[in-house]
């Protein structure tokens, strides 16, 4: 089964393709092994009470949703704060994925 | 070990891409991993020689108490980690998208090449990561 490490560095307010990027998650995630790693303002959208529906798609599914510890930091957003499904995580994750082999994307 | 190439594009002081790439590299080195750092476009200036720190007015800060870190300060403690942890980081400027920003003065330990070099690390290693622009 392929891995992949799919990385979200932007938020859904910020473009549009977003919401493309968590539909590629959601359909690799019926063929593979995805992580899908919340960084940078990509975070923004993993706290409760935010508007995303493409985020909340893939919540609770096949695919394994991380958020930057540092990014939530940095935004002053606790990690009790986060959307059931989203899990903070440390940068490190995805150097053991890449580590790994896992196939990577950028966002 | 494992070998990771990260192609970084963004220039310096434009995105908080740069930084999350420097966290990426830096966490790499630290598991004990060698790393390829291939810089293209704008990013060749991360490692530019030529930058200089400045004082802060807006918040009358010196130079020394504003210690604002030039991203060459960035690259050279990389290079210097990876130099402690034993293991290879080799930090690659596209040549071409050098000669036309002018930034040939780079800091100690970068080195020159092309995107076939680009293609070579990207095949000999475990994994690969192209963080782009927008």
């Amino acid at each position: 089964m392929s891995r992949y490490i799919l990385i979200q560095s932007k938020s859904p307010w910020e473009s549009g393709d977003v919401g493309h990027f968590y539909a590629l998650a959601r359909e690799l995630g019926e063929r593979g092994d995805v992580t899908f790693f919340l960084v940078q303002n990509g975070v923004m959208a993993a706290r409760i009470g935010a508007s995303d529906a493409g985020l909340d798609g893939i919540l609770g599914g096949k695919v394994r949703v991380l958020a930057d510890d540092f990014s939530l930091r940095e935004r002053g957003i606790e990690a009790g704060s986060l959307k059931e499904g989203v899990r903070s995580g440390a940068i490190e994750e995805v150097v053991d994925l890449l580590a790994g082999g896992a196939k990577a994307l950028w966002h | 070990m494992a070998t990771i190439t990260i192609g970084i594009m963004d220039p310096p002081y434009e995105s908080a891409n740069t930084p999350t790439a420097f966290r990426l590299v830096e966490a790499a080195i630290r598991k004990g991993h060698n790393v390829n750092v291939f810089c293209y476009e704008g990013a060749t200036a991360l490692g530019f020689a030529g930058q200089k720190p400045h004082a802060n007015a807006v918040h009358g800060a010196s130079l020394e108490e504003e210690d604002h870190p030039n991203p060459k300060e960035w690259v050279k403690s990389l290079l210097a980690f990876a130099g402690e942890k034993n293991v290879k980081l080799v930090w690659c400027n596209c040549g071409m998208c050098v000669d036309e920003r002018g930034v040939e003065n780079q800091v100690e330990g970068v080195c020159r090449g092309s995107p076939v070099d680009a293609w070579k690390y990207s095949e000999a290693s475990d994994g690969v990561l192209l963080i782009g622009t927008e």
